[in-house]
């Protein structure tokens, strides 16, 4: 617990934003702003990352409840309050924002070489959003945070995007907006019904059973969107492809997770009745993500294009996960949100080492590319692995729960998210095939240079996590299995007291 | 005799007499001085309106409570804001006159002392005073032909309204034999209940307030008016006088026709409606960013027209909070209006502003502030006025209402949208002239203030819960 009384979140959340307005305040000519507005972030993001593993430390997994609490009056007269704090389900979430968030501005070291420092205060800004989100314990707080994230990524996709960048960016923000105010609200019926925003106030106010189904369906249009699920999904490729490396990274990487990290923390819990209700149809949305995005993903001729559709076909193994209600299931999808946000961050990072040097993510302008960057290819290789969920490496046990969890419930819909297993295996290596392996018969790769340090740098951590996540999972799944056991009990209770509608 | 409750209209009338007469002796220009002296004594109302005590003065015709304080400091801080603006605007477009700044005061006199009214005359002196000082400097560039023209519409439509406004006030006093808001308040509660003539009168009063708030279906003179007036005009038209009728609105609808509630809300239903819908797709295609802002005011007004339509506390206290942070908003944005000026020149459209992000790092990120905050996008101000209005419509449950209310937004977001994308996606169309002082306070006050609201939102969502507070004894 935070005995020392310490506001740990909130340094986390605003230490970002400090290093935002530090960026705003240096002054100098081009190029003296742009070396210290990096320096300046990264440094930022550092520290912000190394603060955080004190969550890591010292959070205890045998307890349930929200830890590191912290809590302020802020709208005394609605019943609004600033509170903070994680619980097992949310902390790996906070470590995983601070840990991609330096990668993040390491990769764009080089890759930015315009409005330097415009960019990083967009990543800092952001990770205050990304952070804040996933320790609010206030419902209007976590609306704020989780919206208040679409201006810097709208910046980031616009300004120093691809060739349809502002195509991209207007659907990336109208998209995620509109399912937003939907979420908005139900938000505030829950907010006048219980009196208080409070996430552990709101729980004690059962809903009512024919309300249920509305608000989960406007839970459901904001969360959905950014999961995304299929057939909302539409946003994310055209997002993913014109963003740049670093902006793909967060987008894959966090950004997703936060749709069902809100499954998890409010459809779930808040609306018992109706998400066993539509849980069917949950899992039929998810299934037909899962193939459907896997065999379009085949057709894909863009590196980037082809992982932002895996990623939808791992978030719907994701959101299979959450609506078994069984331990397996939701352990599984908190591990694959957490492997997906590592390994598909890194394979954005791949092919942004690629376009580094290339100026291009078409697939076919490459191949051979193993023999002249070896140490590129086993990077690559290693996060692919991860991808298909080879046993050992990150993707695995996150599925492999989903799955169990699956049979529990329904086996086609284990047999729908296998399937994505195999059609996952044939895409990205069949991806991997193509830019890697036959002959060089391009020019332009033949000049290309390896991994340099700084590249090597940003994979490592990355690398490490992947191995680690596979080889010895249960040193992550500790950390929420208390949390996650205590919501499907709270689950099931809600489900067994015999209808009370009407009170 | 209780005189002293009107202090600050008195001290500004007076002031407004004395200044009229410096600004005419000397034989140099005395723009700029004048301006200062009216600043100066806005400054002084505002400080005095804070102070005033609760009461009715002048045989129950006018009346000061927490409702009229809060929309007084309001007023005056937008007419201060105009005024700053037209400062430096004036002068380089060469009308800079000293009876501007005291137009803008007799203007701000008008509103004060409609949301002090207690009697429908007082409103109407009001009214007036605030109409005929506005059609004046609508058409203040009167060399300009849009300027004249923008003028000559806003009189003759606004005369219309005055009309309207007076027919119905006629009515009301046939029906309920006084003009008193008291007695017309008793006389709507009476046992016999409304009769009919009263419902047709209130219609009319508010068909002509809805005329100065520019809801839709009377918002036509909206987007001409605000293109062909002079920018610092336009943005003193979106600011204090909208703050002002809206205010007048809420105290006429909730004080002595409240009773009527059940006959008033479905009009405001529809005139909220209407406007929130027009206000966010008749924008999109708008190339002027006068007339975009024009809309994009619709829009605003309809979001604000939600808390009056739901009229209970809540809603009224959103109403009068929407109104507080518009006018900040507002400020701001127009403060980049007043500033788009190249080689001398106005500029008035949307991609005028091309490259802003590069050429005026400064304002561009300001302005996308303001933007976001417009579009209601968390956490900057924006969103927690919209958020009390459809916290009140949902705790009614209006749900139709809502939800139209909050997928409009996300419409009215794609054109504030477009305009960060021209400061930042686009190439730079050149840099724009430096921007004066005045409009460099403006932008940093407003885009703190958008910035950092949602630190602090407490005292602000306080302050306007105790306005409304004025109408529950």
């Amino acid at each position: 617990m935070n005995a020392a009384g310490f506001p740990l979140l909130s340094l986390l959340t605003f230490l970002p934003l400090a290093g935002a307005v530090a960026i705003l305040c240096i002054r100098g000519d081009e190029a003296t702003v742009a070396s210290n507005a990096r320096w300046t972030a990264l440094w930022t993001s550092l520290i912000v990352f190394v603060l955080s593993l004190i969550l890591w430390f010292r959070f205890d997994p045998r307890v349930a409840d929200a830890q590191f609490v912290e809590q302020l009056a802020w709208l005394p007269d609605f019943g609004v309050n600033y509170h903070m704090g994680v619980d097992g389900i949310s902390v790996l979430f906070v470590l995983l924002s601070t840990l991609l968030t330096p990668i993040c501005i390491l990769a764009s070291w080089e890759g930015v070489q315009h409005r330097v420092r415009e960019y990083m205060i967009a990543f800092l800004v952001l990770e205050t959003m990304m952070v804040g989100m996933f320790c609010a314990l206030d419902l209007i707080i976590f609306y704020v945070f989780f919206e208040g994230v679409l201006i810097p990524m709208f910046l980031i996709i616009g300004v120093w995007g691809g060739q349809r960048r502002v195509y991209a960016a207007f659907k990336f923000f109208l998209y995620t907006l509109l399912g937003s105010v939907l979420m908005l609200l139900a938000i505030l019926a829950l907010w006048f019904r219980a009196g208080t925003t409070d996430i552990a106030g709101l729980m004690d106010v059962p809903v009512p059973a024919n309300w249920q189904y509305w608000m989960f369906l406007a839970f459901f249009a904001s969360f959905a969107v950014k999961v995304p699920m299929w057939p909302v999904h539409t946003w994310l490729p055209d997002a993913h492809v014109e963003a740049p490396t670093a902006g793909s990274v967060i987008l894959a990487g966090v950004l997703l997770k936060m749709g069902g990290y809100g499954f998890l923390r409010f459809s779930i819990p808040l609306f018992p009745e109706a998400s066993a209700f539509f849980a069917p149809l949950m899992f039929a949305l998810s299934v037909v993500a899962v193939i459907y995005t896997s065999i379009i993903a085949f057709a894909q001729d863009d590196m980037k294009k082809l992982i932002a559709y895996s990623s939808v076909a791992h978030m719907g193994i994701v959101t299979i996960g959450l609506f078994t209600f069984n331990q397996q299931g939701i352990s599984g999808a908190i591990f694959q949100m957490l492997s997906h946000g590592v390994v598909s961050g890194a394979l954005f990072l791949c092919v942004g080492v690629l376009y580094d040097r290339v100026h291009s993510r078409e697939i076919a302008r490459y191949g051979g590319v193993a023999k002249i960057m070896p140490a590129f290819a086993l990077v690559f290789m290693l996060f692919t692995m991860a991808s298909v969920a080879l046993p050992g490496t990150a993707g695995f046990p996150g599925e492999f729960l989903v799955i169990t969890g699956a049979w529990r419930s329904s086996g086609w819909v284990a047999l729908g998210a296998g399937m994505g297993m195999i059609l996952g295996a044939a895409y990205m290596l069949w991806l991997y095939r193509r830019v890697i392996f036959s002959r060089i018969t391009k020019n332009e790769v033949k000049g290309l240079l390896d991994l340099s340090p700084r590249e090597l740098a940003i994979f490592a951590p990355l690398i490490l996590l992947t191995l680690w996540m596979g080889l010895y999972p249960s040193s992550f799944t500790n950390v929420w299995e208390v949390s996650v056991a205590a919501l499907i009990e709270r689950h099931e209770a809600a489900l067994s007291v015999p209808r009370l509608a009407g009170l | 005799m209780n005189w002293t409750l009107a202090l600050p209209e008195i001290l500004l009338a007076v002031a407004g007499l004395v200044l009229l007469l410096v600004g005419v002796g000397p034989k140099r220009d005395m723009t700029f001085p004048i301006t200062m002296g009216t600043l100066g004594v806005l400054l002084v109302a505002a400080v005095l309106s804070m102070a005033t005590a609760d009461g009715v003065a002048f045989n129950g015709q006018f009346i000061s409570d927490s409702f009229a304080r809060f929309a007084k400091v309001l007023i005056l801080l937008g007419a201060a804001s105009g005024l700053m603006l037209a400062l430096d605007w004036n002068e380089k477009q060469g009308i800079a006159r000293f009876e501007f700044p005291i137009l803008v005061l007799f203007s701000t006199i008008g509103m004060m002392v409609m949301v002090s009214a207690s009697d429908l005359i007082t409103l109407y002196i009001g009214l007036e005073l605030l109409s005929l000082s506005l059609y004046v400097i609508a058409s203040f560039d009167r060399d300009n032909e849009r300027s004249a023209e923008a003028g000559l519409k806003y009189f003759v439509l606004g005369a219309l309204a005055s009309g309207l406004y007076l027919y119905g006030a006629s009515l009301t006093y046939g029906f309920s034999g006084s003009t008193n808001f008291a007695a017309i308040g008793s006389a709507v509660s009476g046992e016999e209940g409304a009769s009919l003539g009263l419902l047709v009168g209130v219609t009319f009063v508010i068909a002509a307030l809805a005329f100065k708030i520019s809801a839709v279906p009377f918002h036509m003179w909206t987007p001409d008016v605000y293109e062909g007036a002079p920018t610092p005009v336009t943005a003193f038209f979106a600011s204090a006088p909208k703050v002002a009728a809206v205010s007048l609105l809420v105290r006429v609808l909730a004080d002595p026709f409240a009773d009527l509630a059940a006959q008033w809300q479905g009009v405001i239903w529809l005139a909220s409606m209407g406007s929130m819908i027009l206000g966010s797709l008749a924008a999109i295609r708008q190339q002027n960013i006068k007339r975009l802002m024009a809309y994009s005011s619709i829009g605003h007004i309809g979001y604000a027209l939600m808390g009056l339509v739901v009229a209970t506390d809540t809603g009224l206290r959103g109403v009068m909070l929407y109104m507080a942070i518009y006018l900040v908003m507002n400020a701001g944005v127009f403060a980049v209006l007043v500033s788009m000026r190249r080689q001398g020149r106005s500029l008035e459209r949307v991609e005028d502003l091309a490259g802003l992000g590069r050429t005026d790092p400064a304002m561009a990120i300001a302005m996308v502030v303001f933007c976001f905050s417009m579009a209601g996008i968390p956490p900057l101000a924006g969103f927690f006025s919209k958020l009390y209005v459809f916290l009140a419509a949902v705790q009614e449950g209006y749900w139709v209402l809502a939800t139209v209310g909050v997928l409009t937004s996300v419409i009215g977001a794609y054109y504030y949208l477009r305009i960060i994308k021209v400061m930042y996606f686009d190439t730079p169309a050149g840099a724009l002239d430096p921007r004066s002082a005045s409009a460099s306070v403006i932008l940093a006050g407003a885009g703190l203030f958008n910035l950092l609201f949602f630190l602090f939102p407490a005292p602000v969502v306080a302050a306007a819960g105790a306005a409304v507070a004025a109408f529950a004894g």
